[in-house]
């Protein structure tokens, strides 16, 4: 998990003002970005922190690619959701929150885990099922913990986590611990049962939880218009939840606005939403094609053209003379490597001893009675 | 020993556990300033206040993930279920995550959670206030089923239930909550999950059974004894972890076997236990197994209706008859 934010340079960071611009009238139809993304305190991303975000970008983008790569060779099975497009909103919120802080989301969850400083080689390996997986090749792509990085899992049922995390908030106020619970979704969890009751819930008692709506605009392969009357950002408004709308490929806006949020919610302001805007360069899960018959090949071109998260912050780096192109190679060819070390960890890591099939079925083996009925434990 | 209501034991388990575990907190609807729709928690408020006694709203899958949530991030919670007929509303979270939870980490995220309540039919409350759960529950490996029929067992059974580190679907009965028994006067006094109980002792016939019909069993085998008939009343307690040795123990002493459950036969307990007899102790059987159960129909209002469905002593006594071919 990245560190919480560090003070570092007075000035705004260069290029903001324009960029945040300049991602509005790229998406004339959407919201424009938060009012409070434009940064109005002093303390801004220092040079290094940008290099840090951009690191961490390519690093998704390319563990992304190599994933894709493995799935295409058969080495990775199931379904394997790519996170590509939408790396800096999990790289900008998560430089915001400290260690401490625990993150949970949804089945697309490689890139979080990545941005909670959990191992590559781990996560790729849960990804080829091998011992060496995060949960030794019993999760699989959708189903990786880390209870040391504070990291509650990818969980497969849609909206089925955001319960979920307003439990860990509950226990965060219980336990009066002075942390966050950030939960990642996608825009199809807002029509689960399962959003409403919880954002009711962390509002009537105030919990200290994040629920981040990473709004892809499709939810598998149906335009969010097509399945709600109402915008994204009133979702929240019948439970007293505050809302905020973030332009989700500027990852120094991403950034900006969670350091003020998360210092409010850290703070006792209770429960707060996001409407993050994105876009998924790629299918909805290695199964499905890019566009597909839900939107237009045009559509997906233009907004990996306009949008690419890498692409904003690398012009910034740039334009603001942090970077010379051989310095942005020399990262990328940095974030290839880790992504085929993963790769090459994950190929070479044994498949799961098969004694541990029965193993973590059950925390505590009573000494009476049998608790399982498939022959074994007679 | 005191005598006390099944209600009452209940009562005293929760707050010894309470009292004992600064991690233990209960959660339902009307369980704090109503005192439990069914009086179980009563007090509990007053004594504890409101973070370790929380009223929800009615939001079954909502308060049930948070707790389950709140599980994972190491509370043990307790939830209350006013009835198990509400929990279909929250069985992902119980499913999908209580039970899979610590499979899916690999062992990183323990799941200490009781979800309890009644389950099963009262009187004329119809189809959808009437069912039993359990199979729902035992279905699922990664969660534990208990059933307790007496306020003994009541106690026992719930305080090591809320000790246990898995789930544990904690099933009770409307109609028990009056029941009277002997509960002995331990603080620490905890039935180990998975120890069967023989309730009655004899020789010619078994009935199995769990929960509430335990007591539709005795009065059976009270009839039966009238005809000199004598019959184990074998009572499982848990049906997850199951007393596979006490029903065999029961099988090989009367070689003749009636399951009794108040839930519907099909893919039952009574199935799975029948299963196992006959896999475990065909040898032994003197007779086939036959099965009291629910008729195979939702719960319907009229009483006469109703007594036609439910499970009854003298269908138990029908069923013995037919075992020992008399």
């Amino acid at each position: 998990m990245a560190k919480s934010a560090k003070p570092a340079s007075k000035q705004p960071p260069k290029g903001r003002k324009g960029a945040a611009k300049k991602a509005a009238a790229a998406k004339p139809a959407r919201k424009t970005a938060s009012r409070k993304s434009a940064g109005k305190k002093g303390q801004a991303p220092s040079a290094d922190d940008l290099f840090h975000y951009y690191r961490q970008m390519l690093l998704i983008r390319r563990f992304e690619e190599k994933a894709g790569q493995l799935y295409g060779m058969g080495l990775i099975g199931g379904f394997c959701h790519l996170y590509i497009g939408q790396e800096a909103v999990v790289v900008g919120m998560m430089a915001t929150a400290s260690s401490n802080d625990s993150v949970i989301t949804s089945y697309r969850d490689h890139g979080h885990m990545l941005a909670c400083d959990m191992d590559p080689k781990g996560v790729m390996a849960e990804l080829t099922g091998r011992r060496g997986g995060y949960s030794k090749g019993k999760g699989g792509s959708m189903h990786m913990f880390s209870r040391e990085k504070n990291f509650f899992g990818g969980h497969g049922i849609v909206g089925g986590q955001v319960p979920l995390a307003t439990g860990i908030a509950w226990k965060i106020r219980y336990a009066e611990e002075d942390t966050v619970a950030i939960v990642y979704m996608g825009d199809a969890a807002v029509n689960q049962g399962s959003f409403h009751e919880s954002l009711n819930m962390a509002a009537v008692w105030e919990l200290p939880v994040i629920y981040v709506v990473e709004n892809n605009e499709y939810g598998m392969g149906t335009a969010f218009s097509r399945v709600s009357k109402t915008d994204m950002s009133a979702k929240p408004v019948p439970h007293g939840v505050p809302a905020s709308v973030v332009d989700g490929q500027d990852v120094l806006a991403t950034y900006a606005h969670f350091r003020e949020l998360i210092a409010e919610v850290r703070g006792g302001g209770g429960p707060r939403f996001v409407d993050l805007q994105t876009y998924r360069f790629r299918g909805h899960s290695m199964s499905d094609p890019v566009s597909g018959t839900y939107r237009p090949t045009e559509e997906v071109e233009r907004r990996k053209a306009e949008d690419d998260p890498i692409a904003v912050l690398r012009d910034k780096l740039l334009a603001g003379g942090h970077l010379d192109q051989a310095g942005l190679q020399e990262m990328d060819d940095e974030a290839r490597q880790i992504a085929q070390d993963a790769a090459d960890f994950a190929e070479a890591s044994p498949v799961p001893d098969p004694s541990t099939l029965y193993e973590h079925v059950w925390a505590e083996i009573n000494e009476h009675g049998r608790l399982f009925f498939d022959g074994r434990d007679r | 020993m005191a005598v006390m209501t099944y209600r009452e034991a209940l009562n005293e388990a929760l707050r010894e556990e309470i009292q004992r575990d600064p991690d233990v907190f209960l959660m339902g609807e009307e369980v704090a300033e109503y005192d439990g729709a069914y009086k179980v928690s009563k007090g509990l408020l007053e004594e504890f206040g409101d973070k370790r006694v929380v009223d929800s709203p009615i939001s079954e899958l909502g308060f049930t993930g948070l707790c389950v949530g709140a599980s994972m991030a190491g509370l043990r919670p307790v939830v209350e279920f006013m009835t198990f007929n509400f929990a279909f509303l929250a069985i992902d979270q119980v499913i999908n995550n209580a039970t899979k939870m610590y499979y899916m980490s690999d062992g990183q995220f323990p799941m200490p959670i009781v979800f309890r309540g009644p389950t099963g039919a009262a009187l004329q409350l119809s189809a959808q206030h009437s069912q039993a759960c359990e199979t729902y529950y035992s279905h699922a490996p990664g969660c534990k089923v208990v059933t307790p029929a007496t306020p003994a067992d009541a106690k026992g059974l719930l305080k090591a239930s809320i000790r246990d580190n898995d789930p544990v679907a904690f099933m009770e009965g409307e109609l028990l909550y009056n029941v009277k028994g002997e509960v002995p006067e331990d603080d620490d006094y905890v039935i180990p999950l998975g120890v069967a109980d023989l309730k009655n002792e004899g020789s010619d016939v078994s009935i199995i059974t769990h929960g509430k019909m335990v007591h539709v069993a005795l009065q059976a085998a009270s009839k039966l004894d009238k005809d000199n008939i004598s019959a184990d009343v074998l009572d499982l307690r848990t049906i997850r972890p199951l007393d596979m040795d006490a029903i065999l123990e029961t099988v090989k002493k009367t070689n003749r076997v009636v399951y009794l459950e108040e839930g519907w036969p099909y893919a039952g307990t009574g199935a799975q236990i029948v299963a196992m007899i006959q896999e475990e102790a065909f040898d032994y059987l003197d007779a086939p197994i036959l099965r009291v159960t629910q008729a195979d129909v939702p719960m319907p209002y009229a009483k006469s209706l109703e007594i036609l469905a439910k499970p009854s002593a003298d269908r138990v006594v029908e069923a013995c008859r037919n075992v020992l071919y008399r």
